[in-house]
């Protein structure tokens, strides 16, 4: 009975010495947080350091995505380069988990350091191509997914490398 | 001005508790109940008794009835409760607490008629009541509070019967 | 004191009570945050003061809503007795020597009785809402409220013995030579306890308890409904840090300084310590806040009373 009647007074005690402390808040609008430059925030898709887009339209960003934000449409160039027609990320349901960045094969798809995505009307937080895409390189400045993978090296031909299975001949009926 | 006050106090009174008895909602009787003990607390303050009109409040108004509505929300009464209530309070059941409460207004009013004037109109203070209530009338404050005690003690004895009981369980 | 005069000072009154609960809901705010590390509202005008403002707005604008389930006659008046009864208690609270409405001779008793109607608020509050959460919370208010008020009255009786008169005036001028803080310490204090918990503020908050019960009693409340019952509580606050000041810490007394002024002090900083209580301690469970009342706080009054009025009838034979 005693004890808990000086605990309670000694609570009260702690707390007042805290009237000389300093506050912990930090005022965000004036006084910016640091976000570090692997922040997950707003999602961008970047492009290859020749200027080519570089999202395959392969999907697995949205098979990735365990909220389902992700929608895009492949679409073939003449070339026989896949592209997505049109790419969709509803940032409504976007939890920026980053499942999306780790999933794509051409580090395409990438997570920013901006969190600021406020909008009025629940429509404006659905973005299209046009507003994801970007000029940059994001990231990875050197990387170019065509000139990585699937190529022959000096001394290893395709399919020879560690982890790798012969390339497939797609004309042969054998399993 | 002040006899005007004490009608209109009265006129509360009477009507809130005639409302309080013929309602069939527990909780709305029990407010008209409160409002008209808060008019006798204005009487009793007009009449110079500022003490007794204090007491009322804060122990009938502001404990006893807090009591009561404690009970009505644990019963938790509902529609049902209402429905019945109301077939209780309609008709042929008036009659015979009807007469009765007649009978002794009757009574009330003749032997009021040869009383002498209500009040002196003189406030009492209240260490005038305490030495009246410890002075002359100390057997009856003695006796009150032996049955108070009783109470405590009955109300004791059924709290900690329950409590054994719960302890047994455990 | 004119009649005029009377009626004129107590709307200043009215005004002045109104006005500081609402203060105070930023004040207390602001100062939470001093003691939590934290700013408390800062943006809205000059030290955020402005928030008052923003947040009647907001509730004066909102739906006023009565739920269909509702006792919807009761629904309405509940939030409106806590805010009467608690304004007709500032009537008896002498500010200054001659600043007053009521000098009339039962003036604590008048307080006591105003505290007590305070808490059919909470119990119609909670009984109208036809709703659990509300019930319970009503129910614990019962509970809670009968039981303080119990000790809330003894608590004050040895001031009452050492004066030998109910009349709040009488108390202050009879504190000349020695504030009653120090010969009632052990009514001062159980005075506090149960003057937290008539006003239910944390920690003795259990008609609300919101991890427990949603919002207690007032759950089914918006809008301008609730903001009665937050005014209300307010207004509680600051009557009984105006009670515990007339009774306990001698009122407007005290040198240089005008009494008004004494008095706004010492009231000032008994809110400051009711805050710092909200900011420091932990609500207790509802069976270790009974057990306190019955078997410590009880006793305790009536030791106190008993020594009080031993000590005063040998000082009196002496």
């Amino acid at each position: 009975m005693l004890s808990s009647l000086t605990s309670q007074l000694r609570t009260i005690w702690t707390i007042l010495q805290h009237s000389f402390t300093k506050a912990e808040t930090v005022q965000y609008p004036e006084q910016m947080p640091y976000l570090a430059p692997r922040y997950r925030g707003r999602i961008v898709l970047t492009k290859d350091p020749d200027g080519e887009e570089r999202c395959v339209a392969c999907n697995l960003c949205a098979v990735a995505c365990p909220v389902d934000c992700i929608a895009l449409q492949q679409a073939v160039k003449e070339d026989g380069r896949w592209y997505p027609e049109f790419f969709r990320i509803n940032f409504s349901r976007c939890i920026m988990c980053g499942m999306c960045e780790e999933a794509c094969p051409t580090n395409a798809i990438q997570l920013t350091p901006d969190f600021e995505m406020c909008e009025y009307d629940r429509s404006n937080m659905v973005y299209e191509k046009e507003h994801l895409q970007i000029d940059g390189t994001g990231k990875y400045h050197d990387y170019n997914f065509y000139r990585v993978s699937g190529l022959a090296i000096k001394g290893k031909d395709k399919g020879q490398a560690s982890n790798e299975a012969p390339p497939i001949d797609v004309k042969s009926l054998l399993p | 001005m002040m006899e005007m006050l004490f009608y209109l106090a009265a006129l509360v009174a009477l009507l809130a508790t005639v409302l309080a008895l013929t309602r069939a909602n527990a909780a709305h009787a029990l407010i008209y109940l409160i409002v008209s003990l808060l008019a006798v607390a204005v009487l009793f303050f007009l009449m110079g008794a500022p003490f007794a009109a204090a007491l009322e409040i804060v122990i009938y108004a502001g404990a006893i009835m807090v009591l009561f509505v404690f009970v009505i929300m644990m019963l938790n009464v509902g529609e049902e409760g209402v429905a019945r209530e109301r077939e209780w309070l309609g008709g042929r059941n008036w009659i015979v607490p009807g007469i009765l409460s007649a009978l002794l207004l009757l009574e009330l009013l003749l032997a009021l008629r040869h009383a002498p004037a209500a009040t002196s109109g003189t406030a009492v203070a209240p260490k005038a009541i305490g030495l009246t209530l410890f002075g002359p009338y100390v057997l009856a404050v003695e006796i009150a509070s032996m049955l108070l005690l009783s109470g405590l003690v009955g109300a004791y004895h059924l709290g900690r019967r329950f409590i054994v009981r719960r302890e047994r369980k455990r | 004191m004119s009649e005029l005069d009377t009626i004129g000072f107590g709307l200043v009154i009215i005004a002045a009570a109104v006005g500081g609960a609402a203060i105070l809901t930023w004040f207390e705010r602001r100062l939470l945050g001093v003691w939590q590390d934290r700013y408390g509202p800062n943006r809205l005008g000059p030290f955020g003061v402005l928030q008052v403002a923003a947040d009647m707005i907001k509730l004066l604008t909102k739906h006023d809503w009565v739920p269909p389930f509702a006792d919807r006659a009761v629904f309405v008046f509940a939030p409106t007795a806590i805010v009467v009864a608690m304004l007709l208690g500032f009537a008896v609270v002498p500010f200054g020597p001659d600043l007053y409405i009521l000098d009339i001779n039962i003036g604590l008793l008048f307080f006591l009785g105003m505290t007590s109607l305070a808490v059919y608020s909470v119990l119609l509050g909670g009984l109208a809402s036809n709703n659990k959460y509300a019930l319970l919370g009503g129910l614990r208010s019962a509970a809670q409220m009968v039981s303080y008020e119990v000790f809330m009255g003894l608590s004050l009786m040895g001031v009452v013995m050492l004066t030998g008169s109910f009349n709040l005036r009488a108390i202050v001028e009879a504190q000349r030579d020695l504030w009653y803080c120090i010969p009632q310490c052990l009514g001062l204090f159980t005075f506090l306890i149960a003057g937290i918990a008539e006003s239910h503020r944390l920690p003795f908050d259990l008609p609300e308890a919101e991890h427990e019960l949603t919002a207690g009693f007032h759950t089914e409340y918006g809008g301008m409904k609730f903001a009665m019952f937050m005014l209300g509580e307010y207004l509680g606050l600051l009557l009984i840090s105006c009670m515990i000041t007339t009774l306990f810490f001698g009122g407007w007394l005290g040198p240089w300084l005008p009494p008004i002024v004494w008095f706004c002090l010492k009231v000032f900083v008994l809110i400051c310590f009711f805050i710092l209580l909200r900011a420091a301690i932990p609500r207790p469970r509802y069976d270790q806040l009974m057990a306190l009342g019955w078997k410590v706080m009880l006793p305790l009054t009536l030791l106190n009373l008993l020594a009080t009025g031993a000590i005063a009838l040998l000082l009196e034979g002496a």
